[in-house]
């Protein structure tokens, strides 16, 4: 920010503020190199994150990569920029026709040798032995002539150690004129940054601070709702992306497994982002969404820990009834229709069950738990559906869970997968365990449920994909 | 006496005044927690989606306290069934044990297999005991019937979670009598509270309770005693939420037992937090007897 301010609006900013102001003189020369330093640190600190970091789960995402690749274009370019202009010969003898006033060859000589002996600069024409009287009257003309608007390149010591680096093809750059062709790189660098910055993250800068503002003298519930109505929409742009919510969230762990970047907070908060802004988003896309925003368990960390001060929660119970007004709920309610349309049990019902739609397969998908295949020597005695309490709330509990849970465990002994997927009763279950307790034979009953559960909502997602 | 305390997701947010009266009566009794911030989910809302990401989620939790060489204590019956089930699964499954500790290793964890995981109560009642409980105990209550609702996720499977008997479960019941209080009998004792079908099946899970409360009610309970968040919000919240949607009143408040027990520890209602609960249930301090040390051994 500081370098953004001195040195890259000087014009503007600091030849306003100090009337002495010359960008070769201290200490705005120094000045500049020390912040370029801070903000080259901040870089390299923001790659090695990246690189070492055990966390997994704060994902580095393409609008972060575009920062990071931005802002070292123009960081490196600009260090170069000043190493080769120090070393140039060729702006060494613009700055003496310029501002010495020289004239006589000796003086045009002796101030030469001085610049390139101390001050980095490689001329073709004075060779590394010096005479010392000729340094000696080149400092005095220094002194004289251009001391006064020009500080020693030492002090841009970052630009000053690129000009060391690059001093030995010094001439050749200086030939191929590449501190002009660094100049446009820098400048255009500057200007495309600068020109999309509003699309970028780097929109945060302007957003948070207004969004910080706003949140501190508005009140939930005493604002106006048009006022509260904007700043919720203040809210994305400015999320910083740092990832804190993150690595904080109480189900971060589940990305290892499900690897749905929507259970992240910082990411759900950019798909939401793009959902809002109508970029219409696919099926696919939208059920990722649902999946991550339901696997949210509303522990509020993210919230608490936001350095913005985003009411994270707030968002995500809009963005749960924004899917839901899209047809995307809570996704076990979801399944429950979803797949009770597909494996529609009343159609099955008068028909003689086919045996060619026996999916071998299907039982053997049964493999998250050792005894999930338990089912196998289940012998019909209906203890389960007798001491469900399910079951015994309805008074006649087929029409509205279709099959038993006794069924479930028999369709599955004859590797029936609609009659065991397409059942309501998986998500009416309410996994009491009695079942299971009072199942003579040990079988895992409301084990099996939970993995035709999860085998039910990975069979959607397949379907869609 | 040590254990790393597990809140879980809702405590922290909606549930606060069961961690400040269990954080009092546990210090009370002379057992110290540790707080583990990393601690995330337990996993037990991810069941229905993913076995793995479930397992993966308890076990990270495990393996945290198992770093810092610690026992812990649960809060929630929910979130205590699941980590007791992740354990038996990863004991039963060697592969996936090795696929979690994997996962695991990312992040420098591992997950050894030797930790327990304890239940709020199975603490007082087993670690701590009923005759440490009842020295500390100053104002036992007089005439207060409760009824103990012990939550499906602490007593079933038995096999795996090894909480009580089954059948005739007593632990809850004796800790409700160490204060003084009548534990009722009553025929819906060891059913659902319909809590885990909220959100999926909102009529369902009423039904259940209201089948609950009709007969804690008839049994002449003047409050239910419970361990587990779930359960608590179905009692407490929905309960609350049940007198306007449904027109129903059935008069039984719901009290976490760790308020029960401070109450006639005479500990300070505010860290009991018995303002907190929606349904009031500050009327249990009626039951209280008055304050001589006299009364300790009545």
């Amino acid at each position: 920010m500081l370098l953004l301010l001195m040195h890259g609006l000087d014009t503007l900013i600091t030849s306003v503020l100090f009337d002495d102001y010359y960008p070769t003189l201290n200490p705005f020369m120094f000045l500049r190199d020390l912040f370029s330093l801070v903000v080259i640190v901040g870089i390299a600190m923001a790659f090695c994150r990246r690189l070492l970091s055990k966390r997994p789960r704060p994902k580095t995402t393409v609008v972060d990569y575009y920062a990071l690749v931005i802002l070292s274009i123009i960081m490196i370019s600009g260090i170069l920029l000043e190493g080769t202009k120090i070393v140039s010969h060729s702006i060494y003898q613009e700055m003496v026709d310029e501002y010495s006033g020289l004239e006589e060859p000796e003086e045009l000589k002796a101030l030469e040798a001085f610049w390139v002996k101390e001050f980095a600069v490689v001329s073709p024409n004075v060779k590394k032995t010096f005479d010392k009287n000729v340094l000696i009257d080149g400092e005095q003309l220094h002194e004289m002539s251009c001391a006064g608007c020009h500080s020693r390149p030492q002090w841009g010591f970052m630009g000053y150690g690129a000009a060391k680096v690059v001093s030995p093809i010094a001439l050749p750059l200086d030939r191929a004129n590449v501190h002009t062709l660094l100049w446009y790189l820098h400048f255009m660098a500057c200007f495309f940054g600068l020109a999309y910055l509003p699309f970028s993250k780097f929109f945060h800068m302007i957003a948070t601070p207004v969004f910080l503002l706003a949140n501190a003298v508005m009140e939930e519930g005493e604002s106006d709702p048009v006022n509260l109505a904007t700043k919720q929409a203040m809210q994305f742009d400015a999320c910083t992306h740092c990832g804190d919510c993150t690595a904080r969230c109480s189900v971060a762990v589940a990305f290892d497994e499900i690897p749905n970047p929507n259970i992240l907070p910082s990411e759900k908060l950019a798909a939401f982002r793009s959902l809002l802004s109508g970029n219409g988003l696919n099926q696919q896309s939208l059920m990722k969404l649902q999946e991550g925003s339901h696997i949210c368990t509303d522990c509020h960390r993210c919230t608490d820990v936001c350095p913005v001060g985003i009411n994270l929660e707030d968002l995500w119970l809009n963005l749960n009834r924004h899917l839901a007004g899209l047809g995307y709920c809570k996704p076990e309610l979801w399944a429950r229709e979803a797949i009770g349309a597909e494996f529609d049990l009343k159609k099955l019902k008068d028909s003689t069950l086919s045996l060619t739609t026996v999916d071998k397969r299907f039982a053997g998908g049964l493999t998250g738990s050792a005894q999930a295949g338990t089912f196998t020597v289940c012998f019909g005695c209906q203890n389960c559906t007798n001491v469900c309490p399910v079951v015994g709330n309805y008074e006649n509990p087929k029409e509205v869970v279709g099959l038993l849970p006794h069924e479930i465990m028999h369709s599955l002994a004859l590797k029936q997968k609609e009659l065991a997927l397409g059942s309501k009763m998986l998500w009416d279950c309410v996994t009491c365990y009695e079942c299971q307790e009072h199942c003579p034979q040990g079988v895992r009953v409301t084990d099996v449920l939970y993995e035709l559960k999860n085998l039910a909502l990975r069979h959607l997602k397949e379907k869609v994909t | 006496m040590e254990f790393a305390l597990f809140l879980g997701c809702n405590i922290p947010i909606r549930l606060k005044q069961y961690e400040t009266a269990s954080r009092a009566v546990l210090h009370k009794l002379g057992v110290r927690l540790v707080d583990v911030p990393e601690f995330n989910c337990c996993g037990y809302p991810l069941r229905n989606i993913d076995l793995k990401a479930f397992v993966l989620s308890s076990a990270r939790n495990l393996a945290l306290a198992e770093r810092q060489g610690l026992n812990i204590v649960i809060l929630c019956k929910c979130g205590f069934g699941t980590m007791r089930m992740a354990q038996h699964l990863m004991k039963e499954n060697a592969s996936l044990r090795e696929e979690i500790n994997t996962i695991l290793a990312t992040e420098g964890l591992k997950y050894e297999g030797d930790i327990q995981v304890k239940h709020l109560l199975t603490v007082l009642f087993s670690d701590v005991g009923t005759a440490a409980i009842k020295e500390k105990v100053t104002r036992p209550y007089e005439k207060l019937k409760i009824a103990t609702h012990y939550g499906c996720h602490a007593l079933r499977p038995s096999s795996i979670l090894q909480f009580d008997d089954p059948v005739a479960p007593t632990i809850f019941d004796q800790l409700v009598e160490v204060t003084g209080a009548e534990s009722v009998d009553w025929p819906a004792k060891l059913d659902c509270c319909g809590g885990p079908l909220l959100g999926t099946n909102d009529e369902l899970s009423l039904d259940f309770a209201e089948k609950k409360l009709d007969s804690a009610n008839k049994a002449g309970a003047h409050y239910i005693a419970t361990g587990c968040v779930f359960c608590q919000i179905q009692f407490d919240t929905v309960q609350k939420s049940m007198e306007s949607g449904r027109g129903s009143n059935h008069r039984v408040p719901s009290i976490l037992y760790p308020q029960l027990l401070g109450l006639c520890m005479d500990m300070d209602t505010d860290v009991l937090g018995l303002e907190s609960n929606q349904i009031n249930i500050t009327g249990a301090k009626r039951f209280l007897t008055t304050n001589s040390p006299g009364l300790k051994s009545a």
